[in-house]
């Protein structure tokens, strides 16, 4: 087979292509649709949006990402954005929205379905479900008597070289912000010190699982589900692990809460409140008990997979979340050399 | 590929047609506007900040840690790559290795293994790899195909002669080697050099994956936290600097020298290097290699697949996304290498400053994140044409102001080695600037832009970032999907993503593979 004939058939797979390519850039149909701006998980926002669209006969498109790839291209887009719905796994992001001043105030019959500590007190925005902060441990290297009261103490230095966390992720991140909010300035800026002293920092939860899981570290900082999914799905990576919860109002227990917000530029306003409505309602919520996902629905009455700590013992710290500071957890990771 | 091979670069104006076309120039510099844009839009970006905030974020220690790293790894990588490819190619071409044909598309074969699945791969192998010495070895094992092919294609090239004389004046084996073959296979390893570290400046899936912090990696980690507008784009600025150094070390270090046949008649074929007692042995070499590169993360993606319970769910989207890919990959390859022409005709046969600026201009986007590229299309298309943000229109022009470089190095390789008589002939005779362009010169530089689309393919295939911010909602491609399920813990879900991308992208490296075996 000489070069040329070769070239000759890349050539014509390459028209195919570019046959195909022109086909699947027209719009199937006409129909109403909302352009979701997805940082959730996509295969829950992929079990959860069809039901939505049975419901309504509204097509859901979603462009998937993570928190603030998706928050920080609505900054970029401005008015110009063609999102209708910004969906989040943590607040943070939906404040740097908010902030912003992209968002449109939501439904008040929304913001009912919802207990008012899980949302801002603004409106823009709702909680629609969430995720708790545990300590991960092994257990063959570690017994539950010998882990701390509090994940402040993990600052201590009898804990060098035995916690794990993933600083440059959205969910460590929040979780930084809630301390930052509930015990002040100084006192995180002392924490993140030691904490950056003491840690083996590592790219992404499921790594931090890996890693504590593998005995390379005790102990590890990363939300539940992590865990519990892993379990689910071969337990390959949690098998020598264990779940610990901080509770009684710790920082350590902080829960994080995933936003929903329909944006001011969205000419289908209408629509995205329904959508967001339906995040929020009994459908919506029992929707999400029922995914894979594993993440506590927030309306206070749908409950989870039993195997899970229910969200009733988790003794949560009250955290305002629209004063999650964003910026300065940032600035003050830097700081500390964690980013 | 004979893409990087560019043996002579030629005197000056060797086509000796009188002045260049103004029609080429004009086209050129369309492109060369095009391929422009992220830099423009960057240095535009950066003199607005503030001097104060401009010198605090310079000068912070990290930055100088940044500096360190991304040189350090720029540099290991280019010296590894080119230890690499020297043997391998030496080992296919010269020597009478058991399994040279199979060997050679397997050394080739590593281009379609994308840098984030290979990481990715080796991380889930062994924790050993992250940190300088790791991440050197990942990432020179995804990219040295680059430095490899043109080497091959260079070597294929050499006329005997020149040993033969060595030899004849008393040196040994391993002297000939290194004061006759070795300088002669300068441009093909500066050329390949040069794409291997301008894609070090702007790796990221790999890096982060390996925990290895660059100026790319911390731009990424900024847009995945609280973005900081002037700091980004400071650092991408600092990119911008050390490309454009590169770009220059390049040129100067390439010369004006030649190292091609000057007389007529054809060269002798040549002699392979019997191995000897060591022919067996020497099947290491390229066995570690091709094991390190395609063994690894081979077998991690089987391990997921067979280990992973969530094995075999989404595979009913895994062919819809296979077809988008495919559409987007061809087309932009079929774009790049219409572009890479008049930039290549322009760099060969009518060479002079201006040209040089368009040619090396399409370079510059290559040392820039994908996420700096991305940001600044989003910025301008909502600023001049708002309909088209988000639509396929804008995703090709970005892949082709990321790749077009990959056109451009492999068709003006082939156009190098074709002599511009036939080109004057046809004029002679009444053709056309056109007309010759499309009947005399798109025939001969054939393999060139069979090797130039095929290069554009696989990186389209495999591209994460831009895809992510301008594809138009709804459109996933292979790569997204991945990054998507491999960040949920869905190993075993998302592996069959990355071995179809891997495959889709074997007959474009099969394409690379014969291009280069072409003795020239």
């Amino acid at each position: 087979m000489n070069t040329r004939l070769l070239t000759a058939l890349a050539a014509s797979i390459l028209a195919a292509g570019t046959l195909a390519a022109c086909g699947s850039g027209s719009d199937e149909e006409d129909g109403p649709f909302i352009t979701v701006y997805n940082a959730q998980h996509k295969p829950l926002l992929e079990e959860m949006a069809p039901i939505f669209e049975e419901e309504t006969g509204i097509e859901v498109r979603l462009r998937n990402g993570k928190d603030f790839e998706l928050g920080n291209q609505l900054v970029a887009e401005g008015e110009g954005s063609p999102a209708d719905v910004f969906l989040t796994e943590n607040s943070p992001a939906m404040s740097l929205v908010e902030q912003e001043g992209l968002f449109a105030p939501l439904d008040e019959e929304t913001l009912a379905l919802i207990p008012e500590q899980n949302r801002p007190a603004s409106g823009m925005w709702t909680g629609w479900a969430a995720r708790s902060t545990v300590l991960m441990y092994n257990t063959e290297d570690i017994t539950p008597e010998e882990l701390p009261t509090s994940i402040l103490e993990l600052a201590e230095p009898q804990w060098k070289g035995r916690v794990s966390f993933s600083p440059t992720g959205a969910d460590f991140q929040a979780i930084v912000s809630a301390v930052l909010q509930l015990e002040g300035e100084d006192a995180t800026r002392a924490w993140l010190e030691g904490l950056a002293e003491n840690g083996e920092v590592y790219e992404g939860n499921n790594i931090v699982m890996q890693s504590v899981n593998d005995g390379e570290v005790e102990t590890g900082i990363a939300y539940h589900y992590y865990w519990y999914r892993d379990q689910k799905e071969s337990g390959e990576n949690s098998d020598s692990t264990e779940l610990y919860f901080f509770g009684a109002q710790d920082p350590g227990a902080f829960v994080s809460i995933s936003g929903a917000g329909v944006l001011k530029s969205s000419d289908k306003r209408e629509d995205a409140q329904k959508f967001v409505r339906f995040l929020a309602d009994k459908t919506g919520q029992q929707a999400l008990a029922d995914s894979y996902a594993l993440e506590y629905p927030l309306d206070g009455e749908t409950p989870l997979d039993p195997a899970v700590k229910p969200f009733s013992e988790l003794q949560p710290p009250t955290v305002d979340v629209t004063e999650l500071n964003g910026p300065l957890v940032i600035e003050m990771m830097q700081d500390v050399g964690l980013l | 590929m004979a893409a990087v091979l560019a043996p002579p670069r030629p005197v000056r104006r060797v086509g000796g047609t009188g002045g260049t076309p103004v029609a080429l120039l004009l086209l050129g510099t369309v492109i060369a506007v095009l391929a422009l844009v992220p830099l423009l839009h960057v240095v535009q970006y950066a003199v607005t900040v503030d001097p104060a905030v401009a010198r605090e974020q310079l000068f912070r220690p990290r930055m100088a840690m940044l500096l360190r790293n991304t040189i350090g790894l720029t540099m290991a990588s280019v010296a590894l790559g080119i230890v690499i490819s020297v043997a391998c190619a030496w080992l296919v071409v010269r020597t009478d290795l058991p399994g040279r044909k199979l060997w050679h598309v397997l050394l080739t074969a590593p281009l379609a293994v994308p840098a984030f699945v290979n990481g990715v791969g080796w991380i889930s192998v062994t924790r050993a790899v992250e940190g300088f010495a790791g991440a050197t070895l990942v990432v020179t094992l995804s990219y040295f195909p680059f430095i490899y092919l043109p080497v091959c294609a260079a070597l294929r090239g050499l006329d005997p002669v020149h040993e033969e004389i060595a030899a004849t004046a008393g040196l040994g084996r391993v002297q000939t080697f290194t004061r006759v073959v070795l300088p002669q296979l300068r441009p093909a390893i500066l050329g390949g050099s040069l794409l291997v570290a301008l894609h070090m400046f702007s790796e990221f899936g790999a890096l982060k994956t390996l925990r290895f912090p660059t100026f790319t990696t911390a731009i990424y980690d900024q847009f995945n936290s609280t973005f900081n507008g002037p700091a980004a784009h400071l650092s991408a600025s600092v990119l911008v600097l050390l490309c454009l150094a590169v770009l220059m070390l390049e040129l100067r270090l390439r010369g004006r020298r030649r190292y091609a046949r000057t007389s007529s008649g054809t060269p002798r074929g040549q002699r392979r290097s019997q191995l000897g007692r060591l022919r067996l042995p020497a099947l290491l070499v390229p066995g570690t290699v091709v094991a390190l590169a395609l063994g690894v993360p081979g077998w991690s993606l089987v391990r997921w697949m067979v280990v992973g319970s969530s094995t075999g769910t989404g595979l009913d989207g895994l062919l819809p996304t296979a077809v988008t890919t495919v559409a987007y990959a061809g087309l932009g390859a079929l774009v790049a290498v219409m572009l890479a022409l008049p930039v290549a005709v322009l760099a060969v046969r009518h060479a002079s400053l201006s040209s040089t600026v368009v040619e090396r201009s399409t370079y510059t986007a290559n040392a820039l994140p994908g996420i700096v590229i991305a940001l600044a299309l989003v910025t301008v298309t909502l600023a001049l044409a708002p309909g088209l943000y988000q639509t396929a229109i804008v995703l090709v022009a970005a892949y082709l102001i990321m790749f077009l470089s990959r056109a451009v190095v492999s068709v003006r390789a082939s156009l190098e080695q074709a002599p511009p008589v036939l080109e004057q002939v046809a004029k002679s005779l009444g053709s056309g600037n056109l007309a010759t362009t499309l009947r005399v010169t798109v025939p001969i530089v054939l393999p060139g832009i069979g090797a130039g689309a095929a290069l554009v393919f696989i990186a389209i295939c495999t591209e994460l970032t831009a895809t992510l911010l301008l594809a138009p909602t709804g459109t996933e491609t292979l790569a997204t999907e991945f990054w998507a399920l491999s960040g949920g813990l869905e190993y075993g879900a998302a592996a069959p993503f990355a071995l179809l991308m891997v495959l889709l992208s074997m007959p474009a490296v099969y394409l690379l593979s014969r291009s280069s075996g072409r003795t020239t």
